[in-house]
């Protein structure tokens, strides 16, 4: 039997050796990248295939594939795409290189804020924000008279007021698939309330008030949503949306383009963006701000990583994000914010905070993504559930040797 | 034949054997024993990050690995003894589930290695009699039809084998999620509203129920092969002395096919004990995870790159355990058979 995950694996080969049509030069080296498969880096890796000799993986899976690939001697691809999780594997184990050279060279077109530094060093790109923030269906408020919420006790008398009116059998929609998706919501919530993840000398600090109340919220949510949301990752909420199953949902950005492309959503026009909501009065914005950006890898010769690297260049130019403004929130020079991106921009500058590209955060996410589907699925109370993902966190900052 | 022909016949799969299972067993047992640490330092380091139309300069201490000369992290492996396993089984916590206060049962499933045990021998046992008996049912059925569609009914059966299992696991996970096709029929039928995959056990009842639809073909196919090579004359002789249907499968076909009855059930034990398409096809590691998921889900870095290799090998090993355990019976049965046979 093939035991072989095939599960969300969204390859696009683009071997183009013609059409250089919008590329300021011609590459001779061949050129490997890796990245999500979401829309802006579908855009972003059509334009560096106009270079030509660029073969663009666009995989879901790229956070588990990365790690190894880049680790590899020579490096399996030249250019990866990253955020700022998935940063952090990257750089414990050393296999990406600083760009600081490279961007003296080819990067007059950064802006300053692009550039991710590490102890002064620039070992990433940034070309987009992204954040989770709140999209609802403009329409339904507006129609039983609902403000946009502000924060999370308004977003669930507003999803009471939406489910009471009948419109909507499960108002809300939640990235709660278990794993991964479902941490993160936990991580957002959880700084909402203000929580701090780990203590200085890397011992976790989830259990106490912040981590319960952050639980009994997103019990509390989960209540309005379609109960099988264990399973909902960022694309089957899009879809809820785009079929008209849910008003209100805590969504990527880089989602919110395709609620807007008719091709495949019967909501278009009808959606709303705006700041994460708060969790508490006077609190941040229940999110965390994200990155997404390029890398390139170290055990590559420096003319491939050259012509990465102007690749790259040429794939987050002026010219491709316009022609694709509205597919994120684009850091590069010649955006224009548009309505859509509201969400983000608010939620960035309404405080939240940045995910933490740090070992420590990394476990911690592992950790509360094994242990919080029992919370939600009832089988554990909110006291356990936090001392469960304390514990599996030093499980693992043990046996990784992040604490003694 | 003789000892020297046999060896040199069998010399080259022992050989392999040694080569590539009994060299990796020993090296995993090893690997469960000794744990591979990074050498972490404190460092103050000033890093930025993009907000938008920002950037967040900050200066913080952080724990970062220490690269070496080569430029990889610096480990230091060192051996811990049955440490790993005691953070596989938990043996603290087993005592606590059962001292006064404890949860009990409850609180052992919490734990995932357990979880994982009871899921598997759940899948085993359950699917174990439900193959055997369908597929010898089905063979029956097959065997009394008319020749002429024999072929093309034998062909359809064969079918669920056929195809991938991962790919077979998500169409019926497909058919059932969120408003699936059945789903919608099954809500119709009872007109309420149902989800499948809101809680474990309709899960594990849609793992079985996929499992025994996609091994019942083998199942079928052995006994159909074993049906053809049925003595004749003790069937008809059965049928002269006034034997019954049922007394003739009671005495004649079910003997005949026994050798067989254990081979399929010896084979299906290793095969679904080793349960892991079905968690990924129905995406059911929320609710129930198996021992090889379990295994697999240590071996999947996480969010820094980490890879728990210490604890997959251990909990490889014990799921090796496991499966020697549950087979023993079945061996002991088939070597009492082959030996009262000589």
């Amino acid at each position: 039997m093939k035991k072989m995950l095939l599960a969300g694996v969204a390859a696009v080969m683009m071997m183009s050796g013609q059409a250089m049509a919008a590329c300021a030069f011609k590459n001779e080296v061949p050129v490997k990248s890796l990245t999500a498969a979401f829309d802006a880096w579908k855009a972003v890796t059509a334009a560096m295939a106009e270079c030509g000799n660029v073969q663009a993986e666009l995989d879901q899976q790229f956070r588990t594939k990365q790690p190894q690939a880049f680790a590899a001697n020579p490096a399996l691809y030249h250019i990866g795409g990253v955020a700022n999780g998935t940063l952090t594997p990257l750089l414990n184990a050393g296999t990406i290189r600083p760009l600081d050279a490279l961007v003296a060279k080819y990067g007059q077109n950064l802006n300053p804020n692009q550039l991710i530094k590490v102890n002064g060093q620039t070992i990433a790109i940034a070309m987009m924000v992204n954040a989770q923030h709140l999209v609802f269906r403009q329409d339904i408020l507006s129609e039983l008279g609902v403000a946009v919420p502000k924060t999370y006790d308004e977003v669930l008398a507003a999803a009471e007021k939406i489910k009471a009116s009948g419109k909507i059998q499960y108002p809300l929609g939640g990235t709660f698939k278990a794993g991964w998706d479902l941490a993160q919501d936990f991580n957002n919530m959880y700084a909402g309330f203000g929580g701090t993840f780990v203590k200085p000398d890397n011992t976790p600090a989830l259990a106490g008030e912040a981590g319960e109340k952050a639980l009994a919220m997103m019990k509390r949510l989960s209540t309005y949503m379609d109960p099988e949301f264990l399973v909902a990752d960022s694309t089957f909420v899009q879809k809820q949306f785009q079929q008209g199953k849910i008003a209100m949902a805590n969504l990527w950005g880089s989602r919110v383009g395709a609620l807007e492309d008719p091709k495949e959503s019967q909501v278009v026009g009808k959606i709303g963006v705006a700041s994460a909501p708060l969790a508490m009065a006077g609190g941040k914005p229940s999110t965390t701000v994200w990155w997404d950006g390029i890398v390139i890898a170290k055990n590559i010769s420096d003319a491939e990583a050259d012509a990465a690297f102007r690749v790259a260049m040429e794939g987050i130019d002026e010219e491709m994000v316009k022609a694709n403004n509205a597919a994120a929130v684009w850091l590069v020079k010649g955006y224009q914010t548009t309505k859509l991106a509201e969400g983000v921009i608010a939620s960035a500058n309404g405080g939240a905070i940045n995910y933490p590209s740090t070992t420590a955060m990394g476990l911690i996410h592992s950790a509360v993504g094994e242990r919080i589907a029992d919370f939600m699925s009832g089988k554990a109370d909110a006291k356990a559930t936090l001392a469960a993902i304390e514990a599996s966190y030093l499980t693992k900052a043990k046996e990784q040797g992040l604490v003694k | 034949m003789k000892t020297r022909t046999f060896l040199a016949f069998v010399a080259p799969s022992l050989l392999m054997m040694l080569v590539f299972i009994a060299t990796p067993l020993v090296s995993v047992f090893l690997q469960s024993f000794y744990e591979k640490r990074t050498v972490f330092q404190q460092v103050t380091v000033e890093n930025c990050t993009p907000g938008f139309l920002t950037q967040t300069c900050t200066k913080e201490t952080r724990s970062v690995p220490k690269l070496g000369p080569d430029g990889k992290p610096e480990t230091v492996t060192s051996f811990v003894g049955l440490d790993v396993y005691r953070r596989l089984i938990e043996p603290t916590k087993i005592a606590a589930a059962f001292s006064p206060g404890g949860g009990g049962w409850a609180d052992i499933a919490k734990i995932d290695f357990w979880k994982a045990l009871r899921f598997t021998l759940t899948f085993t046992l359950i699917t174990l009699p439900l193959v055997v008996g369908l597929g010898l049912a089905i063979a029956l059925a097959v065997n009394s039809i008319s020749k002429m569609w024999r072929g093309p009914v034998i062909f359809a059966t064969l079918l669920p084998f056929i195809i991938t299992p991962v790919i077979g696991a998500l169409s019926i996970r497909w058919l059932f999620l969120g408003d699936g096709i059945l789903t919608r029929l099954i809500e119709w039928a009872i007109s309420r509203d149902v989800s499948m995959f809101a809680q474990g056990w309709t899960i594990e009842v849609m793992m079985i129920i996929y499992k025994v639809w996609h091994v019942v073909p083998f199942a079928f196919v052995v006994f159909y092969a074993a049906l053809q090579t049925l003595d004749r004359d003790t069937l008809e002789s059965a049928i002269v002395d006034g034997a019954s249907r049922l007394e003739r499968l009671r005495y004649v076909v079910l003997p005949h096919l026994q050798p067989l009855i254990l081979f399929v059930a010896l084979i299906h034990l290793m095969d679904s004990y080793r349960v892991f398409d079905e968690v990924v096809g129905f995406s059911s590691q929320a609710h129930v995870i198996s021992l090889q998921y379990l295994t697999y889900s240590f071996l999947t870095p996480d969010e820094t790159g980490n890879r728990a290799i210490a604890r997959a090998s251990a909990s490889s090993m014990l799921t090796m355990v496991g499966i020697v355990i549950l087979l023993t019976p079945l061996l002991l049965r088939t070597w009492r058979d082959q030996r009262s046979k000589r």
